[in-house]
């Protein structure tokens, strides 16, 4: 297969994966279509893994942070006021003003590429330390208890703006999920072609370069990663909304790891590779669970191996090369 | 009151200086360069000539001294500051977007042309210009090392520098590549200053344009080309040596 084809057939398997998310209403019951929901709103989530990692390359340990922010604030804002249009902004303004604020010392103090892994990594376990001690009475914002550990119960799903009393049913919070992975994905890649993306891209191939060409990189990577959070923030104001509840567990290190984890299996430098090792992943981990057979985690480690030895580069990036090779 | 006689140079540094930790690697050097100017910097290796040039781009601060350009005091400035102010450089391994290819690597370049001048046009040109019309679309960490220096030249071309700095532009080329770059230099330098680091003698004589000695971070003499590449001293601390490993090995 020649690289053409290989574009082409790319093209056909993003437009079939397009259509059949869409369709996925009439295909399956409600049960099912909420699973698949929930792998939408984390494909969100691993797109903002990919542009961060795979495209502009900075390793952050910290989007499942940005994600949680987006989820408290959300949740907070909500069940404090009528309609979720202002509190779904709010979610996402308050996760891409925290990466901005932490990416400015981050990039314009010139942390090293490993300190800074490091400290999205420490962000993580710090927000997970604080958000499990807010717990008692005066831990309060407005009528929200934070609750502590035991997070936030009763987040009321995204409703029709204008229309408090009017929370989605199932299959339209679905759709909500479903279109935004796709018009995020969507806007990525034209960001990616882009004068923009392409100095986004050549930053990553070679820093020094691009300065000495007279590019910022320091404000080139702040901005990608402030949006890179803007998207992880918009995962978490929908896994709110989608599970109707926010727990400290978003903070934790399991969670961290997993995002990490579908980049590298789908495949960092792609767009879609990290999406598509989250989706496989995910239902690798729900199938694992109903067989029950034996502990999930061994059986995924033991893929990690298999994937590590055998499809270094990720699912995606492995499939293209063994496929043009094959012509 | 006197008049300066002299026209203000494009660049000019006094007293500069870098040390790590108590080595001087460049020690106090007064280094003027007027508009248009090519000039050569030779030396052997460890006489400071990367150093210097990482401080003239910004990429390694001074520990003491000053360096202005064009009537402006750069010291402080960021590489891309300077980068903007009209300075660009080729560094001695050669620094491109490997991942990209050539055309890419232009268009990504020819963004930051200080004319602000379309940038598909400065791509085509700088293109046409360095004969990379042929490799275009090929992945330029694929490429050879000759060819990755041809498109890192033309990297800092594509940005209209007032000054060009090249760290031994012709290392690892073939004798055809070294002589269409000497042509390529001899060319560029009715338009734009230049400063070129070489060990490359014939390569320097190509060239043949005011050449300084560097020597233990300090500037040992400077001149006409004939007339230093002849002088004892010179021969001694650098082309001296150089026959000597040379019947080394």
């Amino acid at each position: 297969m020649s690289t053409a084809h290989y574009a082409i057939l790319q093209k056909l398997l993003l437009t079939g994966a397009t259509l059949l998310l869409l369709a996925l209403p009439w295909l399956v019951n409600v049960a099912f279509l909420v699973s698949v929901n929930s792998c939408d709103i984390m494909g969100i989530l691993a797109l903002s893994m990919a542009l961060v990692w795979g495209t502009a390359g900075i390793f952050s340990f910290g989007q499942s942070v940005f994600f949680g922010i987006g989820a408290y604030v959300y949740a907070i804002a909500s069940l404090n006021m009528d309609g979720t249009a202002i509190p779904l902004l709010l979610g996402i303004l308050a996760a891409t003003l925290s990466a901005a604020i932490l990416g400015y010392f981050l990039f314009y103090g010139r942390i090293s590429e490993m300190y800074l892994a490091v400290i999205t990594l420490t962000l993580s376990l710090l927000f997970y330390q604080l958000i499990n001690s807010l717990s008692g009475p005066q831990a309060r914002i407005g009528v929200v208890s934070l609750g502590g550990y035991n997070g936030i119960p009763g987040v009321p799903t995204l409703s029709i703006p204008g229309l408090s009393d009017s929370q989605l049913g199932y299959v339209p919070m679905y759709c909500v999920s479903a279109v935004a992975l796709i018009a995020t994905y969507a806007g990525l890649r034209m960001l990616l072609v882009t004068a923009f993306g392409q100095t986004i891209i050549a930053i990553r191939e070679n820093e020094i370069r691009a300065e000495l060409l007279g590019y910022d990189s320091r404000a080139y990577k702040l901005a990608i990663f402030s949006i890179g959070a803007a998207i992880a923030g918009l995962a978490g104001v929908l896994y709110a909304s989608w599970s109707n509840f926010v727990s400290p567990d978003l903070f934790d290190l399991a969670f961290a790891g997993q995002i990490i984890i579908w980049a590298m299996a789908g495949g960092v430098g792609t767009l879609a590779g990290p999406v598509v090792g989250c989706f496989a992943i995910q239902a690798l981990t729900t199938w694992l669970g109903t067989k029950q057979l034996t502990d999930t985690n061994i059986v995924l480690g033991l893929i990690f191996m298999l994937a590590v030895l055998f499809l270094p580069s990720g699912i995606l990036p492995g499939l293209r090369a063994r496929l043009v090779k094959a012509a | 009151m006197t008049m300066e006689i002299d026209p203000q140079p494009l660049l000019s540094t006094r007293g500069l200086t870098k040390r790590f930790g108590g080595v001087a690697a460049v020690d106090g050097v007064d280094f003027d360069l007027t508009d248009g100017e090519l000039r050569c910097l030779i030396g052997p290796n460890g006489a400071g000539k990367s150093t210097f040039f990482k401080m003239l781009s910004g990429q390694t601060a001074p520990t003491r001294g000053t360096i202005s350009f064009a009537g402006r005091d750069v010291m402080r400035l960021e590489p891309h500051q300077i980068a903007q102010a009209g300075i660009g450089i080729k560094t001695q391994v050669p620094n491109v977007f490997n991942g990209l290819t050539v055309a890419q690597n232009l268009l990504v370049a020819s963004r930051r042309n200080r004319h602000r001048m379309p940038p598909a046009e400065v791509c085509d040109t700088v293109m046409t210009r360095l004969k990379l019309n042929d490799i275009a679309l090929r992945e330029v960490g694929r490429l050879s090392h000759g060819e990755r220096q041809i498109v890192e030249l033309g990297l800092v071309v594509a940005t209209a520098p007032r000054l060009i700095l090249l760290d031994e532009p012709v290392a690892g080329l073939s004798d055809a590549e070294t002589e269409r770059t000497a042509h390529l230099i001899r060319e560029l330098h009715s338009e734009v200053a230049m400063i070129v680091v070489d060990h490359d003698i014939p390569f320097i004589r190509m060239i043949a344009a005011d050449v300084t000695v560097f020597h233990r971070g300090r500037i040992l003499l400077q001149g006409p080309c004939e007339t230093v590449l002849d002088d004892q001293q010179v021969r001694d601390v650098y082309l001296g040596r150089q026959v000597v490993q040379h019947h080394a090995t």
